[in-house]
């Protein structure tokens, strides 16, 4: 499969999206400069992090107006899985293809650590590799990312199981000592209605391969990989059925 | 003609900075000071408008780049000056 990332610029973690999705699944990915207005036939696209636009005014704010985003929108709709991280996360709830909004974290320090994510639902094409509850052990890098909506609109996100992603102890139990920004409900990472879209504010991609610490976040990618594979291309509602199938083979290895 | 753009967090939304502020404040003996809250503020050098046409512009960029409305409040000033 292929992946499309698109390259802002001050996107920098564009290689390491590359180098995961080549170098250590054996993908193809190719790089989309922001000007760019096709996505050259990707399967999945990923939307890295970064400081597009150096973060001035909001982080994501000047990015969402990037010529790709348009084509990025309607591969959304397509049903296409779009993968927002960090930076890229900012860039889809400043696009409005996720709701609430990212503030400067609670401690205003930026944050670079490694924290534990509990996944939260596995009917996205980047989780469904997951066991339900797995946590992963994967490292975070931002300044703005507590996380932001209207209660109503958590209340949505609750309700629908649009919350992915939350920041836990290492027993999975969301914490206020284990939220390392303040976001809301411990929210580290979400998807859109229709499900094939996500964003979140840790780096799977930097966690690929133990030599950096963790492999954790490998199962995020292998998921959209197994996703595109069983759906060609797109992700809709038919191939739920497929994704669970193939997640059950999966746990059942 | 110059707009000026004051973009707010909405009172609901806590900010982080402005608590920071706040404590430093404390710290150098500002007692009285209750509480601060950040925010942006734009100066929009403008073409010869009418003072009506000049708010609506202001009001259009503030709506779709200046602020994002999710966390975001915004208030419009028309000043009808020439900019040197």
């Amino acid at each position: 499969m292929k992946f499309a990332v698109v390259v802002f610029p001050g996107s920098n973690s564009d290689h390491d999206a590359q180098y995961a999705a080549e170098r250590v699944l054996g993908q193809q990915a190719e790089f989309i400069w922001h000007k760019d207005t096709s996505l050259r036939g990707a399967d999945a696209v990923i939307l890295p992090g970064g400081f597009a636009h150096g973060d001035y005014l909001r982080t994501g704010a000047i990015a969402r107006f990037s010529p790709i985003m348009d084509a990025v929108r309607k591969f959304a709709e397509a049903g296409g899985p779009v993968l927002g991280i960090c930076n890229g996360f900012q860039v889809l709830l400043e696009a409005g293809m996720l709701p609430g909004a990212m503030l400067r974290n609670r401690g205003v320090k930026f944050v670079c650590e490694h924290v534990i994510v509990k996944v939260e639902q596995t009917d996205t094409p980047f989780t469904l590799a997951c066991h339900p509850g797995q946590t992963l052990r994967i490292p975070i890098a931002h300044g703005e990312g507590n996380y932001y909506a209207e209660p109503d609109v958590i209340a949505r996100l609750e309700k629908n199981r649009q919350i992915i992603f939350r920041y836990t102890n290492a027993a999975g139990v969301p914490t206020d000592e284990s939220n390392p920004n303040g976001s809301v409900a411990n929210i580290a990472g979400l998807c859109n209605e229709r499900r094939n879209v996500v964003g979140l504010m840790p780096h799977p991609e930097r966690a690929c391969e133990l030599a950096v610490g963790s492999a954790d976040g490998l199962v995020v990618l292998e998921s959209v990989v197994r996703a595109v594979k069983g759906g060609r291309g797109a992700f809709s509602e038919d191939t739920f059925d497929l994704m669970t199938s193939t997640r059950e083979s999966v746990l059942g290895k | 003609m110059r707009a000026r753009v004051f973009v707010t967090l909405k009172p609901s939304v806590f900010d982080p900075q402005g608590k920071t502020v706040t404590d430093a404040l404390h710290t150098l003996g500002f007692a009285a000071v209750r509480d601060v809250r950040q925010g942006k503020y734009f100066e929009l050098d403008l073409d010869a408008l009418s003072a009506d046409d000049a708010r609506r512009l202001a009001s259009e960029a503030a709506d779709k780049l200046l602020s994002n409305p999710v966390i975001e409040s915004y208030r419009i000033e028309i000043v009808d000056e020439v900019i040197a």
